[in-house]
């Protein structure tokens, strides 16, 4: 079903619609995910408001963890397999994984400022989110470095999988370390340890930034195929328009030696 | 009515961090979207131009 699915032809028609439906949700599910997050939820009883910006700190960490496993496990596809579309899926989701990574780390910083006393520390959590950051920022440099689209995904990908090796750093890191840090309170053995005012709004949140991240792909993934069709189409028509003309190349004029 | 308003925005002093942590968000994430947005539109005109172009011919 996902080899049939990720044809490019298929996956241009399906995904016009999917697109569609994307865009619809992601709007509602961050209209319902702001309203909870800024009105619905109480403030916390130690924290005050300044919980609130949980809703969006917490969500973005998540979608910077996880598309980063994503452009892995898309990069490993495309090494090993090949598949036109692993290598484009990883590239158009690069840059997502980027923007949620530094929201996370700004949303942290101005969290950490009125509950920790600072906007910074070099504590194992945070210097891996910034290793994180600085991955997604090289991977996107290695791909745009090479002419050739192909190449740049390659070398990318290797890169992307090295990076692998940063994400249980950064999950554990508040386990392993002595941090500022507070350890999982959601994503834990046992279940969540949060009350369900703040639970659902946070959930909701991060249902939106999920579907956010889908609309995005989806329309990089598109807009990618649809240039290197445009390239293609350039390179193939070039010499055939000639023909077409009736018309011999200009040869150029034989420069004179001296 | 305004003092309900700027109790609310005023976030119980956390005010300069709970709305730049937001407004950081959106720019970022909208500014990405906006960008998204603009390339498939101008990606998809410019194939449908080049196969107008080129496509009647083969």
């Amino acid at each position: 079903m996902i080899s049939r699915l990720a044809n490019p032809a298929r996956f241009m028609r399906w995904s016009t619609a999917a697109l569609r439906w994307c865009v619809g949700l992601t709007l509602i599910t961050l209209g319902v995910g702001l309203y909870l997050a800024l009105i619905a939820a109480p403030p916390d009883y130690q924290q005050g408001e300044s919980v609130r910006i949980m809703y969006v700190h917490v969500p973005a960490a998540w979608m910077a963890l996880s598309i980063y496993l994503l452009v892995a496990v898309a990069s490993a596809v495309a090494l090993v397999s090949r598949h036109p579309l692993a290598d484009i899926a990883a590239v158009a989701a690069a840059p997502i994984g980027a923007a949620f990574t530094l929201v996370c780390l700004v949303s942290g910083s101005l969290w950490g400022r009125p509950m920790w006393g600072t906007w910074w520390v070099w504590d194992a959590r945070l210097t891996s989110v910034l290793v994180l950051f600085f991955l997604y920022l090289g991977y996107i440099a290695l791909v745009n470095a090479f002419d050739e689209p192909g190449r740049g995904a390659k070398a990318g990908s290797v890169l992307a999988l090295v990076g692998v090796v940063n994400l249980p750093i950064i999950k554990f890191s508040v386990d392993w370390w002595n941090t500022l840090h507070q350890p999982a309170s959601v994503m834990r053995l046992g279940g969540p340890r949060i009350d369900a005012s703040m639970l659902v709004p946070l959930l909701v949140m991060a249902a939106g930034f999920l579907l956010l991240f889908l609309t995005l792909l989806l329309l990089g993934m598109r807009a990618s195929l649809n240039e290197r069709k445009a390239l293609a189409l350039r390179l193939n028509s070039a010499p055939a328009s000639g023909r077409v003309a009736g018309r011999e190349r200009p040869v150029p004029a034989q420069l004179p030696i001296h | 009515m305004i003092d309900e308003i700027g109790h609310y925005l005023a976030m119980g002093g956390y005010a300069a961090f709970v709305w730049p942590a937001y407004g950081v968000a959106l720019a970022v994430l909208g500014g990405l979207a906006w960008h998204s947005w603009r390339r498939h539109r101008v990606s998809t005109q410019s194939l449908e131009e080049l196969q107008r172009e080129f496509g009647t011919r083969r």
